[in-house]
């Protein structure tokens, strides 16, 4: 079992009636209204900080996601930041979940600036290619909503061939139009980077995953109570394929906070919790469903789930530490009770790849530091053993050492 | 009115075309706007001069579909193997929103196959010192002001969205194929091809038009040979819904030279 310190990088400052005043943590919230770059330059390196303290701590990975416009999740470029931390760091796997494919023509960059972070990095690259989210791809880069999982599909191709044949090529996409395909260097991992997709649920990512054998990441908001249907259909797919259910194929993002004891867990993280779900989950419908993104099928498909949603949103409301917490959307408590969900969570999502959400909303950097230490020395070793030697993590980068603490797992 | 709904392969493409076809006379192509497809009293009344066919934009069966048509050219021919396929070798063309685009663009590619053009609210200009609102960005009740003069009014209510999942995903498909050719602006560079179009031109605007604005009309009979424009009070986006009858008697009185020839 592999845990990835997974911190979003929000702007940990909005306004208190930011939600009243503003249309949207997303797209549109007015940059010189509330962006000061001096501050945002105090949360990027903050979260820098964050990261190498998780390298330190023994962490398995680091995460790195990539939004644009977005209040909750500023990275914009994750390569800048996995370039960095390509090297500070030395042991700790680089999970990119970025880089968002559809928004970049011709998609050779993305082929080009992962080959470069795995070398540099000594072949600790993850090359995650999520489709990307509404907000990113057509609201704030254009992207027609129809195009978005065609640009995907393509970039995702031409990339993997990029990587793997010997160049150079021709590639006559429908979007790309390459003479000459010769990226230099190649990936240090060979045949190419592990790849990672990463989905709010959608049928045709499923698939995509169980037929390539790629791994696939669901990342929401929602938490591990929530997920299970989802997880059991993705696990569904991968059986219908014909595939064995390594959990290592499977991962998921969960927000946890960690307390000396339940009680000072409301007590220190409560305000972090409201502040993220009323702040940064504010977006409106009309951006999460631009015409054409999703197919007739997944259309039809979540027109019948949504009851996630609503138990969300009347958790959000209400903002009571139960709401959040009874229903699994944030693990919370003292080391014990954190480590017990996580491992049923961990057990019935059938997942190999946690991303521990640990910087949530407007926690300050001292608290995060403090949360992310006990998360490390008190319940990451009671995960690390939870699937035995019986499965190999085959999307793994090959450069990626064994943190410290690894044998010190006990098992569950 | 009796309609027949027809659907038909249309040959060497992976497409069938799906048009409603009511009344007699010259033949008359009513092409929809984003919300889709729906036979409205503007229809019926067109229906008593003309023999109406109204497509479906593609992409009604499957989204699938829009991947063969990458740009308003190839939209352009797939409506001129429609008329093809019809044997139509001359229409009159009536479209609203992003259908009067669809319109121009045809009237300005082929103006051989054009009698005469009659365009309501279309898309497909841009102006940087006073945008068109972006139709899929506002929140609903925005949207409603857009649209109506009255939010509440008869027109409005008889015309609001349906909860129902098959009407749901029929409209998620109307408004994909809509966005597919228009986001995230609707202008695919109609303005440099305007002048081409022949066929006499009556633009129809509301008022209280909050998706494009009044100035555009302007534009239009500027880059346009032939054409004129009317503005009709008591009617926003959908003033052919919520005017309707106006709407009619001004658009048949435009083509009405047209249905004598036939």
């Amino acid at each position: 079992m592999k845990s990835i310190f997974f911190p979003l990088n929000p702007y940990r400052e909005l306004p208190d009636d930011f939600e009243e005043r503003y249309e949207s943590v997303y797209v549109t919230p007015p940059n010189d209204e509330l962006c000061d770059p001096e501050r945002a330059a105090q949360f990027y390196n903050w979260t820098l900080d964050e990261y190498e303290a998780a390298s330190r701590l023994g962490f398995d990975g680091l995460g790195i996601n990539e939004h644009h416009q977005n209040a909750y999740g500023y990275f914009n470029s994750p390569n800048l930041f996995a370039a960095a931390l390509a090297r500070r760091t030395e042991e700790t796997a680089i999970v990119l979940l970025g880089n968002t494919l559809a928004l970049y023509d011709p998609a050779l960059r993305v082929a080009e600036d992962l080959a470069v972070l795995d070398t540099i990095s000594g072949g600790r690259i993850v090359a995650g290619m999520p489709v990307g989210t509404p907000m990113d791809t057509a609201f704030v880069y254009g992207v027609t909503p129809t195009k978005v999982r065609p640009r995907f599909h393509e970039a995702r191709d031409m990339i993997v061939q990029a990587w793997t044949r010997p160049g150079p090529f021709a590639y006559n996409g429908r979007f790309m139009k390459l003479r000459y395909v010769n990226p230099w260097p190649k990936p240090l991992q060979k045949p190419h980077p592990p790849i990672w997709l990463a989905g709010g649920a959608s049928l045709e990512t499923f698939e995509l995953a169980a037929e390539n054998d790629y791994a696939y990441n669901f990342l929401n908001f929602n938490g591990y109570q929530f997920a299970k249907d989802t997880m059991k259909l993705f696990w569904d797919t991968v059986a219908d394929r014909g595939k064995d259910d390594n959990p290592y194929r499977a991962g998921f993002f969960q927000q946890i906070v960690v307390a000396d004891t339940d009680a000072e867990a409301e007590r220190l993280y409560l305000e972090h919790v409201q502040y993220f779900y009323r702040k940064c989950m504010h977006i409106p419908p009309y951006m999460v469903a631009p015409p054409g993104y999703i197919s007739k099928r997944s259309a039809d498909f979540q027109m019948r789930r949504s009851a996630a949603a609503q138990t969300v949103r009347e958790a959000v409301v209400e903002g009571k530490w139960s709401n959040y917490v009874d229903n699994g959307i944030v693990i919370a408590g003292s080391p014990e009770t954190v480590a017990d969900q996580l491992i049923e969570g961990i057990k019935d999502l059938r997942i190999g790849h946690l991303m521990a959400s640990l910087q949530i909303g407007s926690m300050s950097h001292e608290l995060t530091l403090r949360n992310l230490t006990l998360f490390a020395e008190k319940v990451m070793p009671k995960l690390r053993g939870i699937w035995g030697d019986d499965w190999e993590d085959h999307w793994w980068p090959s450069g990626a050492g064994v943190p410290e603490q690894a044998t010190a797992g006990i098992g569950a | 009115m009796k309609i027949e709904e027809q659907t038909m392969a249309i040959d060497g493409t992976p497409f069938t075309a799906r048009v409603a076809i009511a009344g007699g006379g010259a033949p008359l192509i009513y092409l929809h706007g984003p919300t889709g497809h729906a036979w409205t009293p503007l229809h019926e009344r067109l229906a008593e001069r003309f023999t109406v066919h109204a497509p479906l934009h593609p992409g009604w069966e499957s989204l699938d579909d829009l991947d063969h048509l990458d740009s308003v050219a190839d939209l352009v021919l797939y409506y001129v193997d429609i008329l093809d396929r019809y044997g139509i070798e001359r229409a009159s063309l009536v479209g609203h929103s992003v259908g009067g685009m669809v319109a121009a663009e045809i009237a300005a590619a082929r103006p051989d196959r054009v009698e005469r053009l009659a365009l309501v609210a279309p898309w497909g200009l841009w102006r940087d010192d006073e945008p068109t609102a972006d139709f899929w960005g506002q929140p609903p009740e925005r949207l409603a002001t857009a649209l109506w003069s009255d939010p509440s009014g008869e027109a409005a209510l008889a015309n609001a969205p349906v909860r129902e999942p098959e009407a749901m995903l029929s409209a998620y498909l109307a408004n994909s194929a809509a966005a597919h050719f228009t986001w995230p602006i609707p202008d695919n560079n109609l303005r440099r091809r305007l002048h081409r179009v022949v066929a006499p031109t009556l633009l129809v605007w509301g008022q209280d038009d909050g998706i494009v604005p009044l100035s555009y009309a302007d534009d239009f009979v500027e880059l346009l040979p032939d054409a004129s424009s009317i503005v009709l009070e008591g009617g926003a986006h959908n003033v052919h819904l919520e005017r309707a009858d106006v709407v009619a008697d001004a658009i048949l009185d435009h083509l009405a030279s047209a249905a004598v020839g036939a």
